[in-house]
C-alpha cells in the first residue's frame, strides 16, 4: 500500500515533467509546441553525445543540454513560427512538421538501441515508509515539486511572470502596454524546450534514450493538458495525480498496459463534462468576445 | 510575402496583377461563343479528367498501384482540405482512415460480409463514431480541436497493441480483395471525381458558404441565427466520411488490416499534399498529392527519410510559400504582372 | 405581470476572475422603445450586450424575452427569437464580398421559415441592404471584398447584416465608434428608420449628442452597476452620473 502511494507519486512526479513544458509555452503565447517531444528527446541525445563523444564531465553536458535545448527553441519560434505568427493552423503545422521531421531524423540517423543510455545522477535507493525507492526516483520528485514551486513563484510574485500573466490573458490589451509578445514567445518557447530537456534528463536514467519517447511523450503532455486545463499548474498537477496513481493501480491489480485505456477515457470523461479541462480558464468559444 | 514595391531611376513602381483578357472574356456566358475562350476554360479540366482516364490503359501493374494510392492519398487531403475549410484543422487524418479500415476489416472478417457491404458501412458508421468523439471539442478553440485529434489515433494504437482486440499486432488478414485491379483503380478514380467535384459543389451552396463564414468569423454567425456547431459537426462527417471510405478500400486493396492503418504517415502526407499544393481549392489538394506520392515512390529507396523528408518539406511550405503552388500556377494561368508606376 | 414586457433583464451579474462586470443590472423594454446605454470605458457595458445575446452566461440573474427565459440560451437560438445585434469591433467576414456577408443570416432558420427564396433573389436582398446603409449601389463597392473595405464601411456592413436577419430587438454597440462626422449624419438616418419600422432599439454609444436626439430613455452604467435611468435629461443632470462623468470628457 505505501509501495503504491511512492511510486504514486513517482508517477504522477513523472508527468508533471513532461506536461509543465509544453503547457507552459501554451499557456504564456499560446504556440501548441507540436515539437515538444522532439525536444525532450534531443535533449537526451545532446547530453549522450557530449558525454560519449565529446567526453564532457556528466554534469557540465546537463547544463549545456538544458541551455542548448531551450536555444533551440528560441531559434525555432525566431526562424519559423515569428514569421507565421498569429496564423494558428500555419503554427500548428509548422510545430508539428519539425517535430515529426525531428523525430524521424533521429531514428533514421540509428540513434536508437542499448548503447543510447544515461546514467543515474546517484545510484542506490533508500527506504521509505518501509518501499525500497532509488534516489534517481526521488530526485524526479525533487526536481518536479522544485519546478513547480518556482514556477509557481515566478509568475505570481516577480514582475516579469505578471507581465507574462498579462499577455496570456490578453495580448491585444498587453501589447498597448508595451509588453512585446514577440519576445514573451521565444522565451516562452525557450523555457519550454528547456523544460522538456530537464524532464528527459531526469527520467531518462531510468531506461533507455528511445527515439518513439518524442511521440509518446508529446500524447502524455497533451492528455494532461486536455484532462487538467492547459494553463494551469493546478490542473497540471490534479491530472498528473490522477494519471499516475491510475497507472499505479492499473499496473497492480490489472494489466500495466490497460493505463492507456485509462487515459482514453479520462480525456473522453472531461471532454464531456468539462471540455477546457478541469482547471482549464478557457471558457467557451462565446465567451471569447 | 513578394516585394511588391521597386525603385527604378527614382521612381517607385509597384507589382500590379491584372487579369487576362482572355480570363475576363471568359468569365461569363459568352465565353461559349467562341472556341478560344470555351477552350480556355474546359481545357485544364479535360486534360485532368481525360488523363486520369486514360492512365489505366497506359501504365504497367506496378504503376497502376502506384496510382490507386496516389488516388487514395488524393481522397484523403480532400477529406483534410474540407474539413479545414470549414475552420478545423486535423491533426488526425489518421482516425478517419484508420477506423474505416477497421470496421471494414471487422465486418468482413467476423460477420463475413462481402466488400460491397463493408465499405459504404464503413464509411459511414465510422465517420459517425469519429465525429461523436469528437464533437465536445467543437465548442473549444481550435487548438484543442488538433490535439485531440492528434491524440486520439495514437490512443487507440495502443489500446489494440495492448490488449490484442481486432488482431492486436498481427491485425486481420485474408481479407475479401476486388474482383481485379481493373475494378480497382477504375472504382477508386470514380470515387476521386465524385469526391472533389461534390465537395466543390458543395461549397458552392449555401452551406459551403456558412462554412466559409464560420472559418472566418464564427461568432458573426452565431449573431446571425446559425447554429455553427451543427454545421461543423457536419462538415466533420462529411470529410471524414471521405477519410474511412479510403481507409475501408485499402482493406479491401491489401486484404489486410493492423495497426499501420493508424499511422502518423495518413496524418502527414495529406496536410503535405494540401500545404504544397494549396488548401481551400481543392484543386491545390489533388495536386500535391499527385506529386508528392509519386514522388514518394522514387524516394522509397531512402526509407525513413521520406517521412523526414515531408515533414520539412511541409515546414518550408508553410513559412514560405503559404498559398501552395497549385495557387500560384493558377494565378498565372489567370493573371499577369507587370510593373506600374505610382504616383 | 400586469405590463407585458418585450424585453426583461433582472438583476444580471457576471465577474470575470475578480472583476465585477456588471453587478445587479435590471431594465425592462416594451416594444418599440428605444433605450440607449451609455457609460465610462469599462463600465460593463458590452458585457451587458454579450449577457442579453447569449455571448456570455452570467453567474446569476434572468433574462425574458416575449416572457420567454431566455438566460443561458445560445447566442444563435437568442437571434433566431428576433434579438439582432452589431459587434464593437465590426465582424466582418474579411474573406467574402461584401454583399456575401449580409447573405449569412439569410440563411438562418429564422429567415428561412418566413421567406424561402431561391439563391438569386437573395442577392438583390443584399444589395438592397446594403443600399439602405450607404452602400452605393451601382458602384463596385458591394462587391468588393469585405476585408478590403475602408472602415468606415465596415460598420454598416455590420448593421446591414444584423437587419438582414429581421430582427425585432436590434442592439447596437457602439456603432458610431470610428466613424466620420459625415458617416454617422448618414448612419442616423437608417437608425431612426428602424425605429420608425418598429424596432425595439437598445443604443450603446459615446457620441451622447447624437445619441440624445434619437433615443426615448437613458440607461447609465459605471462600474457595471446601474447609476441612472430616465430620459436624456434627468440623467445627465444626476449627481452620480456627474460624478462618474468628471474627468472623463467625450
Amino acid at each position: 500500500m505505501s509501495g503504491m502511494i511512492v511510486y504514486g507519486l513517482v508517477n504522477s512526479a513523472m508527468f508533471v515533467l513532461m506536461a509543465l513544458g509544453f503547457s507552459l509555452t501554451f499557456g504564456i503565447s499560446g504556440v501548441a509546441n507540436f515539437a515538444h517531444g522532439a525536444f525532450y528527446v534531443t535533449g537526451a541525445y545532446l547530453t549522450w553525445q557530449m558525454v560519449n563523444s565529446l567526453g564532457f564531465a556528466y554534469p557540465l553536458a546537463i547544463a549545456l543540454s538544458i541551455v542548448i535545448t531551450g536555444l533551440f527553441g528560441a531559434i525555432m519560434y525566431w526562424v519559423v513560427l515569428y514569421r507565421i505568427r498569429g496564423l494558428e493552423l500555419s503554427e500548428v503545422i509548422a510545430t508539428f512538421g519539425l517535430g515529426i521531421g525531428l523525430i524521424e531524423t533521429y531514428r533514421s540517423l540509428g540513434l536508437s538501441g542499448h548503447s543510447y543510455k544515461l546514467p543515474k545522477f546517484v545510484d542506490g535507493s533508500i527506504e521509505i515508509l518501509g518501499v525500497y525507492i532509488d534516489f534517481q526516483r526521488l530526485i524526479i520528485i525533487g526536481v518536479a515539486t522544485l519546478l513547480i514551486v518556482s514556477l509557481w513563484f515566478f509568475s505570481h510574485r516577480s514582475k516579469m511572470g505578471l507581465a507574462f500573466r498579462g499577455i496570456a490573458q490578453d495580448e491585444y490589451t498587453a501589447l498597448a502596454f508595451g509588453i512585446e509578445s514577440d519576445i514573451t514567445a521565444m522565451v516562452s518557447l525557450g523555457i519550454g524546450c528547456s523544460l522538456a530537456a530537464i524532464a528527459a534528463l531526469v527520467i531518462v536514467p531510468l531506461s533507455l534514450i528511445q527515439v518513439d519517447e518524442g511521440k509518446h511523450i508529446l500524447i502524455l503532455a497533451l492528455a494532461v493538458g486536455i484532462v487538467g486545463g492547459m494553463e494551469s499548474i493546478v490542473g497540471i498537477i490534479t491530472a498528473s495525480l490522477v494519471f499516475g496513481f491510475a497507472q499505479i493501480i492499473v499496473a497492480t491489480y490489472f494489466n500495466p498496459h490497460y493505463t492507456m485505456i485509462v487515459m482514453f477515457a479520462a480525456i473522453l470523461f472531461v471532454l464531456i463534462v468539462k471540455p477546457s479541462g478541469l482547471f482549464g480558464k478557457f471558457k467557451e468559444l462565446e465567451e471569447r468576445v | 510575402m513578394s516585394r511588391s514595391y521597386k525603385e527604378n531611376k527614382g521612381s517607385k513602381y509597384r507589382r500590379e496583377r491584372l487579369d487576362r483578357g482572355i480570363k475576363a472574356r471568359s468569365d461569363s456566358i459568352f465565353a461559349l461563343s467562341s472556341y478560344r475562350e470555351a477552350l480556355y476554360l474546359v481545357f485544364p479540366r479535360a486534360l485532368v479528367i481525360v488523363g486520369l482516364l486514360i492512365l489505366p490503359f497506359v501504365l504497367d501493374e506496378y504503376w497502376t498501384k502506384v496510382l490507386i494510392i496516389t488516388c487514395v492519398m488524393a481522397i484523403l487531403a480532400l477529406s483534410w482540405d474540407f474539413i479545414a475549410l470549414a475552420g478545423m484543422l486535423s491533426l488526425g487524418q489518421a482516425l478517419f482512415f484508420g477506423i474505416g479500415s477497421y470496421l471494414s476489416g471487422i465486418m468482413n472478417h467476423y460477420m463475413g460480409l462481402s466488400p460491397v457491404f463493408c465499405i459504404p458501412l464503413a464509411t459511414m458508421v465510422g465517420s459517425a463514431i469519429c465525429t461523436a468523439m469528437i464533437i465536445p471539442v467543437l465548442r473549444l478553440r481550435g487548438i484543442y480541436f488538433a490535439m485531440v485529434t492528434f491524440v486520439l489515433p495514437l490512443i487507440i494504437t495502443s489500446i489494440i497493441e495492448m490488449t490484442g482486440i481486432f488482431g492486436g499486432v498481427e491485425g486481420l488478414s485474408a481479407l475479401s480483395p476486388f474482383p481485379n485491379l481493373w475494378v480497382t483503380v477504375y472504382f477508386i478514380i470514380l470515387a476521386l471525381f465524385a469526391c472533389f467535384f461534390g465537395f466543390r459543389r458543395l461549397m458552392d451552396t449555401d452551406y459551403g458558404l456558412a462554412l466559409k463564414a464560420i472559418r472566418d468569423n464564427d461568432q458573426a454567425v452565431m449573431s446571425s441565427g446559425i447554429n455553427i456547431y451543427w454545421y461543423k459537426a457536419q462538415a466533420l462527417f462529411i470529410g471524414g466520411a471521405a477519410g474511412t471510405f479510403v481507409g475501408a478500400f485499402m482493406t479491401h486493396h491489401y486484404r489486410f488490416v493492423g495497426l499501420p492503418a493508424f499511422s502518423m504517415d495518413y496524418t502527414i502526407f495529406p496536410i503535405a499534399c494540401t500545404v504544397v499544393g494549396g488548401s481551400g481549392m481543392f484543386s491545390g489538394a489533388l495536386f500535391g498529392a499527385f506529386i508528392l506520392t509519386p514522388l514518394g515512390e522514387f524516394l522509397r529507396a531512402i526509407g525513413t527519410w521520406r517521412i523526414v523528408f515531408y515533414s520539412f518539406l511541409m515546414v518550408a511550405f508553410v513559412v514560405v510559400v503559404p498559398e501552395g503552388i497549385f495557387h500560384y500556377l493558377q494565378r498565372k494561368y489567370h493573371q499577369f504582372e507587370r510593373w506600374v508606376k505610382t504616383e | 405581470m400586469t405590463e407585458h414586457y418585450q424585453l426583461s433583464v433582472e438583476n444580471l451579474t457576471k465577474s470575470f476572475g475578480g472583476v465585477r462586470a456588471v453587478h445587479d443590472v435590471s431594465f425592462r423594454l416594451k416594444e418599440r422603445d428605444f433605450l440607449g446605454i451609455i457609460g465610462p470605458n469599462g463600465s460593463g457595458k458590452s458585457t451587458l450586450v454579450n449577457l442579453i445575446t447569449g455571448f456570455v452566461r452570467p453567474d446569476s440573474g434572468d433574462i425574458f424575452y416575449m416572457g420567454k427565459k431566455i438566460t443561458g440560451r445560445k447566442p444563435y437560438s437568442i437571434a433566431n427569437l428576433g434579438i439582432g445585434r452589431t459587434f464593437q469591433m465590426a465582424k466582418v467576414f474579411h474573406a467574402l464580398p461584401a454583399f456575401k456577408n449580409i447573405i449569412i443570416p439569410l440563411i438562418s432558420p429564422r429567415i428561412k421559415r418566413s421567406r424561402g427564396g431561391q439563391y438569386g433573389e437573395r442577392d438583390d436582398v443584399a444589395i438592397d441592404l446594403l443600399e439602405e446603409v450607404g452602400f452605393e449601389r451601382d458602384s463596385a463597392v458591394p462587391y468588393m471584398t469585405a476585408g478590403d473595405l475602408p472602415h468606415g464601411y465596415l460598420k454598416r456592413l455590420e448593421l446591414a447584416r444584423c437587419m438582414a436577419l429581421r430582427p425585432d430587438l436590434i442592439i447596437m454597440d457602439e456603432l458610431f465608434s470610428g466613424m466620420s462626422m459625415a458617416e454617422v449624419a448618414g448612419t442616423l438616418p437608417v437608425v431612426e428608420k428602424l425605429k420608425e419600422e418598429g424596432k425595439t432599439l437598445i443604443m450603446i454609444e459615446h457620441r451622447l449628442k447624437e445619441l440624445f436626439r434619437v433615443v426615448d430613455r437613458v440607461m447609465v452604467l459605471n462600474y457595471g452597476q446601474k447609476i441612472a435611468e430616465g430620459t436624456p435629461q434627468e440623467v445627465m443632470e444626476t449627481d452620480a452620473v456627474k460624478k462618474a462623468y468628471l474627468g472623463s470628457e467625450e
